[in-house]
């Protein structure tokens, strides 16, 4: 058998020239399409990098710059409450993360695979956490769980994180199951695999990558969330944004800058290293 | 010969549909089998049955002896092709292969021997790293071919395989899968709605319509001696007539075709009487500038003419206005042409007009 012959580079024609006319007109496009593309990057980057930079002033007032020290990072490290505050929003996001992926391929899974009654109408009750107001999410979750007598901490916050995280996740799976061969599940049985065998050894890996964006987003979403965490959680479950809010009221405070900036510097470490992860992979 | 698989009164219903009706068919070891049917016939059911996706409403499937119409697809010796290939994206061709012998626990060693052997069989040497998305449409098909039979399946499940394959390959890939067939003697069952796919590669064909066997038989038998409309019109071109039974002579049945030409028919099984239809295949009625010997021969106009390289496609008109399609092969450089609106002598012999029933 022939393998599919690629055309050498020498024989595919160059793209034709641009057209003639209006030169000017076109030209004059061009720059603005690039100043705009210019200017959202600013109004997104600019913001956090005058963070990142103030994390690095030597003066309480985020406005004047007064000098190079890098005392907040040091501060920042000895504040019990806002580690502790990263620590509770750590173990919430993880937990959250864990469980509205399981949930949420789950769902996408059973969603895709299986046919009954009503599937339609819990295929959209599934989405009403996405779009519903979280003031409203927050106001029922608390009711609910005064009037159960559950007691509000950990437990009610990752209940309520979950609640809204999980649809999520499902969408980035169904997305990904949309375009599956209908006989993938079926080629593995037929091979030997059971049902189970069947989902673990090929239809999860074929689901990997929005899984695990499915993941990410879930963690993400769980860390920053600030309104519905204010209505489920206890005094001993602050998490990082009620804390972070909580100080802001009283001013800003540069160990805040010096917090976000690491925040951000792990962001982006985390995003590049998925990427270089997934070109060796690749290769 | 031993039975590999009997469908034993098999009947098939999907909510108020019904895919089967009451089905019977004995397959057997080391022979190419096809189902062949249009859409919606019942012949991918009939290979769900096989392969254990799906289960018969009542009726039994038996598998080289034993009763497997309970037992799940993961617990049957056999294995499928499928039409989308179904090829595991996120493993290599090698690991695609060995999927079916891991299932089954074999020893390391054996596994990695059987897999080597296989890919050379199949001729996927120096592709065994590939991810699918690495292979073209005739390589996919090999893979998923290798990653059946590297299992030595009792049976071999082909789902239209050949579908997806542009029509060069679609020819090449039927001759190799015939080599292969016989090189390792397990027992096809292919599914095809291409008669041309299932006169080339079978040794029998279980011709399907509307959920029901309509003839079993091999490649020549079902063409030439089709047993039922169906049949007829299905696989190849042809004339069916309704025709009248005016008595039998001498092992010939006399009939009345429509429009009046009265025709002999060899008997084959106890003559039929009162209405009937015959087919006429396009190529046995034989046309002639004068009148040759021989039984039924009859005067005919040439009314449209359409040529075809190897063939001229003729529509001829009968005395009694019945029009019948002919088929004249250009055999030679000699070869008599005949041009709308002539008359023309034609003949067809008795063994070549068919009765079909049902």
């Amino acid at each position: 058998m022939e393998l599919e012959r690629t055309i050498p580079a020498s024989r595919i024609s160059p793209p034709p020239a641009p057209a003639r006319g209006w030169p000017g007109l076109l030209r004059l496009v061009h720059l603005s399409l690039a100043g705009w593309t210019w200017a959202v990057f600013a109004f997104f980057y600019i913001p956090i990098l005058l963070l990142a930079v103030y994390s690095f002033n030597d003066s309480k007032l985020n406005i004047v710059w007064q000098g190079f020290t890098t005392k907040w990072y040091g501060l920042l490290f000895e504040n019990r409450v806002l580690l502790e505050a990263f620590r509770n929003s750590l173990i919430i996001g993880a937990v959250t993360t864990l469980a509205a992926t399981a949930l949420g391929t789950a769902g996408a899974w059973i969603l895709h695979r299986y046919r009954y009654p009503f599937a339609g109408w819990i295929g959209l009750l599934i989405f009403i956490p996405m779009v519903i107001p979280e003031v409203l999410m927050g106001v029922s979750l608390l009711s609910l769980f005064s009037s159960l007598g559950v007691p509000r901490g950990f437990v009610t916050v990752i209940i309520a994180h979950v609640t809204f995280c999980f649809p999520f996740v499902l969408i980035g799976v169904q997305a990904r199951l949309d375009g599956i061969d209908p006989f993938l599940e079926e080629a593995a049985m037929d091979l030997g695999a059971t049902p189970w065998q069947a989902f673990r050894l090929v239809i999860l890996p074929y689901l990997l990558p929005a899984v695990v964006a499915g993941a990410l987003m879930a963690f993400t979403l769980s860390l920053d969330e600030y309104i519905v965490t204010l209505f489920t959680t206890g005094s001993q479950s602050q998490t990082l944004p009620l804390k972070v809010y909580g100080m802001a009221k009283v001013g800003l405070n540069p160990q805040i800058n010096a917090l976000s900036t690491l925040f951000v510097a792990a962001t982006i470490l985390l995003v590049i290293s998925g990427e270089l992860i997934k070109k060796a992979r690749s290769r | 010969m031993n039975t590999m698989v009997l469908l034993e009164n098999v009947s098939k219903r999907f909510g108020s549909t019904v895919a089967l009706q009451e089905v019977n068919i004995e397959i057997f070891a080391g022979e190419f089998l096809t189902f062949l049917g249009p859409s919606g016939c019942g012949k991918t059911t009939c290979l769900r049955l096989i392969s254990g996706f799906e289960r018969p409403s009542t009726g039994r499937v038996i598998l080289d002896g034993r009763d497997v119409t309970g037992d799940p697809p993961y617990l049957r010796d056999v294995n499928q092709v499928f039409q989308t290939y179904a090829l595991f994206p996120h493993l290599s061709v090698r690991d695609n292969i060995a999927f079916g012998l891991r299932m089954k626990k074999l020893p390391l060693a054996e596994t990695r021997e059987r897999v080597d052997k296989i890919i050379e069989v199949v001729s996927l040497d120096g592709l065994a790293d590939r991810k699918p998305s690495q292979l073209s449409g005739g390589q996919k098909q090999r893979v998923a071919l290798a990653r059946a039979v590297v299992c030595q399946p009792k049976v071999l499940l082909l789902d239209e395989p050949l579908s997806a394959l542009d029509a060069k390959l679609r020819h090449q890939m039927r001759l190799e899968l015939k080599s292969l067939q016989k090189r390792l003697g397990i027992t096809f069952v292919f599914v095809t709605h291409d008669q041309e796919e299932a006169l080339a590669m079978s040794d029998r064909i279980v011709v399907m319509n509307l959920g029901r066997v309509e003839q079993i038989g091999g490649a020549t038998e079902i063409y030439h001696r089709p047993a039922t409309r169906f049949v007829a019109s299905f696989i190849g071109d042809t004339n069916i007539v309704e025709a009248e039974v005016l008595g039998t002579d001498d092992g010939k049945i006399l009939c009345r075709l429509e429009g009046g030409l009265q025709v002999l028919v060899r008997a084959r099984n106890a003559p039929p009487d009162g209405k009937i239809l015959v087919s006429l295949r396009p190529e046995k009625i034989r046309i002639h500038k004068t009148r040759p010997p021989g039984e039924n021969v009859f005067r005919a106009t040439v009314i449209s003419e359409v040529f075809k390289g190897a063939v001229d496609d003729l529509t001829l008109r009968t005395e009694g206005g019945l029009e019948l399609g002919v088929l004249d092969t250009n055999e030679g450089s000699d070869e008599v042409e005949f041009d709308v609106g002539e008359d023309a002598w034609c003949r067809i012999h008795p063994d070549d007009v068919i009765i079909l029933g049902g």
